[in-house]
């Protein structure tokens, strides 16, 4: 397996806050990967340095082997790196179908400044069609965005990250805002929509529940550093990772 | 029939309507047709910029800039149709929209809407001081024909009328066509959700560019019509009064069709000139009561009337 993503001695400061802090993190393509750390951990500040939101103070990022560091984030888009976000950022005025048409629609008239996409000989018609099929928002097709469910909202979110076919997709909380009860069937449904792909993912999680079940690998953040990195079953087991992220008394807490 | 068809089909129809009636109509008619349809034309180019969600109190610039560039063309450059100094006025503004936009496609809301207005009152003050150009006079524009049609002959005097009949409606339906492009779609979004466009891969600043371009040009075809209608050019075309109109216009109308901007360009100009004749010293006050009936009872513009009745019909 090779590195899709790579990032070295990433860094960020704000004033005298430090968001990250030397992080060196690389991602191996096909593979889920799931990112936890607490509140101001630095995750977010993670996915908006590595999409181009943000310009990285000190460090680098690339992408397949090539220098992507302060490319704007469309750019970085078109080479194949999506995102979604916490809140969904949606079309509010504009229907479901209007929304998923609008990303195949510039994906469609740009054709060459994009490395991959679902077009193929299709019309973004048509692939809009299939997509709202294959995330199951078809009741939803004509209603404006505003109107939505959040769940259904953070859905949308996700199909419209995924117009461009991307080659990673980083999921900010994609079940935050979503009942507890919902949450393994949407991310059922998303990763069953996105791995028929083979997409690589890295997804941002608070539930450990759902990191557990769905990723091959985790990164933990602690205060804009990595603390571990590793096969699930190690990080989540690590002593540091249990106190500082999972929030457990301390390292002679009960395996759960 | 798909909506762009049933677009042109109405357009054409308003062609043939505005064809039909010209005989029937007096001169003074006539001439309140042309400028309603010049300006039509730049508030349908506010159309455009209020759909990518701003709104512009400059666009007596690019209203100027066409009209003047006409003139220029006919006095000094010895263009004679009024067809090619239409196109000249047009092009001289997207011109000038293409460069100022580097700077204003920077800039949204309150601080984009200033700054329109800063740019025109800059054009105004230079035409005022600008002897060459005529100063506070400005100078007078006469064309010798309009499409190869001498206008100094009987049907001459439908030259400029079929004109600015013809340039709107071309205009209309460019800009109908464009608004249907995934291209042109893309200017709601940017008023959506501009972190989410430029998460889509395309550029935002690209999109609110492109849109000043075109309402520029609009502005510029608008503004050249009416230097040839009214035969002469003058600073006030630049002055933020005229920006004012275009808004008024373009508020009256509503942004659910392009033809809207005529029509409410049509009941603008029909309102003032019987307001005028009726209540010379008060026309003002005629005007800003209808302004206020229209916001109060039709939030959605003269237009949205015809499409309850629709609503309702079905």
């Amino acid at each position: 397996m090779s590195a899709i993503l790579e990032a070295a001695g990433l860094t960020k400061t704000f004033g005298a806050v430090t968001a990250a802090a030397n992080i060196s993190v690389s991602i191996e393509e096909d593979t889920v990967v799931g990112l936890i750390g607490g509140n101001g951990a630095g995750k977010t500040t993670f996915l908006n340095l590595v999409t181009g939101y943000l310009k990285p103070t000190a460090g680098t990022v690339r992408f397949s082997g090539r220098d992507i560091t302060g490319m704007a984030p469309r750019r970085i888009t078109r080479l194949g790196i999506c995102r979604s976000f916490q809140i969904p950022q949606v079309f509010d005025s504009l229907t479901t179908f209007e929304n998923l048409l609008m990303g195949l629609g510039i994906v469609f008239m740009g054709r060459s400044a994009f490395v991959g996409s679902h077009l193929g000989d299709a019309s973004p018609e048509e692939v809009a069609e299939e997509m709202l099929e294959r995330f199951r928002l078809e009741e939803y097709r004509d209603e404006p965005a505003s109107v939505l469910p959040e769940g259904v909202r953070k859905l949308l979110d996700i199909a419209m990250a995924m117009a461009v076919k991307p080659r990673i997709l980083l999921l900010d909380e994609p079940t935050s805002g979503v009942s507890a009860d919902e949450k393994f069937a949407l991310m059922d449904l998303v990763l069953g929509a996105i791995r028929a792909d083979k997409v690589t993912v890295l997804f941002v999680e608070h539930d450990m529940d759902i990191v557990r079940r769905y990723t091959q690998r985790i990164l933990a953040f602690y205060d804009g550093k990595v603390i571990a990195d590793g096969d699930s079953a190690s990080v989540l087991a690590d002593a540091e990772v249990r106190r500082l992220v999972v929030g457990e008394g301390g390292p002679e807490g009960a395996p759960c | 029939m798909n909506g762009f068809r049933r677009t042109g089909l109405g357009l054409a129809i308003a062609l043939g309507g505005l064809a039909a009636a010209a005989p029937f109509l007096p001169q003074w008619a006539l001439f309140l047709v042309v400028i309603s349809l010049a300006k039509g034309l730049a508030a349908l180019g506010l159309l455009l910029l209020m759909r990518t969600g701003l709104v512009s109190f400059g666009q007596g610039l690019y209203f100027a800039t066409g009209a003047y560039a006409a003139g220029v063309a006919a006095n000094s450059l010895g263009v004679g149709d009024a067809a090619l100094m239409v196109l000249g006025g047009g092009a001289a503004a997207a011109l000038v929209a293409a460069l100022l936009g580097l700077l204003l496609a920077r800039y949204r809301a309150i601080f984009f809407a200033m700054l329109s207005l800063a740019f025109s009152m800059i054009l105004y003050g230079i035409l005022v001081k600008s002897p060459a150009l005529g100063s506070t006079d400005g100078f007078n524009v006469s064309p010798k024909t309009a499409l190869g049609v001498s206008l100094s002959t009987g049907p001459g005097r439908y030259g400029i009328y079929s004109l600015a009949a013809l340039g709107a409606f071309a205009c209309a339906l460019a800009v109908d066509r464009y608004l249907r492009s995934y291209l042109g779609r893309l200017a709601p979004a940017v008023r959506d959700n501009e972190l989410r466009v430029e998460y889509m891969g395309a550029s935002v600043r690209n999109v609110v560019h492109l849109n000043l371009i075109i309402a520029g040009a609009l502005a510029g075809v608008g503004g050249a019509i009416t230097a040839l209608a009214v035969g002469h050019v003058d600073p006030e075309m630049a002055y933020w009064t005229t920006s004012g109109e275009f808004v008024f216009v373009a508020i009256l109308s509503g942004t659910s069709s392009v033809a809207a901007p005529f029509a409410g360009a049509l009941v603008l100009e029909a309102l003032r000139s019987f307001a005028y004749e009726h209540a010379p010293n008060s026309w003002q006050l005629v005007m800003g009561a209808a302004m206020l009936a229209v916001i109060l009872f039709l939030p959605d513009g003269l237009w949205s009337v015809f499409r309850r009745r629709r609503r309702t019909a079905t």
